[in-house]
């Protein structure tokens, strides 16, 4: 018998997942995910989503239909995709080949006190699926996340890849140290450059 | 104003013209000719109205001036998109939103929308105009030149029988 398998916590699973798409333009779902993501790995092309909750996968899917050619990473939860699945649809519609989402899954609404949503009821994944991603995974523990994520980013997009994560124990990352207007200065700035780098390179 | 007197075609030219450069939304009938005429220049049909705003703030992000179409039912669904993403984020993004319910005319769920909203635009102190068929590319203008001042949403209302 084998043992069971432990869920990662959202920050290890973050930091599991964020060294393998440092070359990636990152919008981060607002809650604690944005503020994982900025404590454990900030940079000039991560977007911070604070409000407009749901929106993270549309945001990310409208940089990739404007940039097809630089990377694009969305880090969503599945309270945010819950809202706003029709991003699925669009997102498979369109089919940006460099576009990856990635779902943590940690069952809860934690920014509000850990209320469960109904992920553990729906296959979010298999929803992508048949919406036209080309590549979806689900992974379990947090040895399987950069090995699963290496492989779909040898894929053609959009790939999804969902990470079942257990809700924090301990305190949550500070807030976003920057101004909203901050933000939107220096990820425009790192695409436009990311384009440029981009367009050299063809 | 006289009825019908502009066209998609038309309003398509002027916003092209004045830099508009990015096109998305959920369809209503009184700017249908307005869509057919943004298809040919990358019109994308959104599933809802806010993740349309969400789709504009990343095209925004990546440089360009995008454009949200919609009915003012989903200028309902798109105010907390308009209130946390373009507002606080100084995103530019011209809301073309119908006026559906216009002086009490129209169908019953039109209503209660129609009658709010330009108290809901002032009281999300977003910047708008009615369209005026007779004077487009001056409201068009109008809102580039907002947009410059200050990036965020700027509305352009659209009422029946303005658009032929």
């Amino acid at each position: 018998m084998t043992a069971p398998v432990e869920r990662p916590c959202t920050r290890d699973a973050v930091a599991a997942l964020l060294p393998e798409i440092a070359d990636h333009v990152l919008v981060c779902a607002n809650g604690f995910l944005s503020r994982w993501a900025c404590a454990l790995g900030d940079r000039d092309a991560s977007f911070y989503m604070i409000g407009s909750m749901g929106l993270a996968s549309s945001i990310a899917l409208g940089i990739a239909l404007v940039q097809p050619q630089v990377p694009v990473a969305v880090l969503d939860g599945d309270g945010n995709l819950l809202m706003n699945l029709g991003s699925l649809a669009m997102t498979g519609v369109l089919a940006p080949p460099r576009f990856r989402h990635v779902v943590l899954d940690n069952g809860v609404y934690a920014s509000t006190g850990n209320q469960p949503t109904i992920s553990s009821r729906v296959a979010l994944e298999e929803i992508a699926r048949a919406a036209g991603y080309r590549a979806v995974a689900r992974v379990r523990d947090g040895a399987g996340i950069a090995p699963a994520l290496r492989r779909q980013l040898a894929e053609p997009g959009p790939t999804l890849l969902l990470i079942e994560t257990q809700p924090e124990a301990g305190p949550p990352a500070p807030r976003i140290p920057y101004t909203p207007p901050e933000m939107t200065a220096r990820i425009a700035a790192a695409i436009a450059r990311l384009a440029g780098a981009a367009a050299g390179t063809r | 104003m006289q009825a019908g007197s502009l066209s998609g075609a038309e309003l398509a030219r002027a916003l092209l013209a004045h830099g508009f450069d990015f096109f998305t939304g959920v369809p209503c009938s009184l700017v249908a000719s307005l869509i057919t005429a943004l298809e040919p220049h990358g019109y994308v049909a959104e599933t809802r109205e806010d993740a349309a705003l969400g789709l504009a703030a990343g095209a925004a992000l990546a440089g360009r001036r995008p454009l949200v179409l919609m009915q003012n039912s989903g200028f309902g669904v798109s105010l907390n998109a308009i209130g946390s993403l373009q507002d606080i984020y100084a995103l530019p993004c011209l809301l073309v939103v119908t006026w559906r319910g216009y002086e009490g005319k129209d169908a019953p769920e039109h209503l209660v929308m129609g009658k709010a909203m330009p108290q809901i635009l002032d009281a999300m102190r977003i910047p708008w105009r009615t369209l005026d068929a007779a004077a487009a590319d001056a409201d068009v203008a109008w809102a580039r030149t907002r947009l410059d001042q200050r990036p965020g949403p700027v509305a352009l209302v659209v009422p029946p029988g303005v658009l032929a």
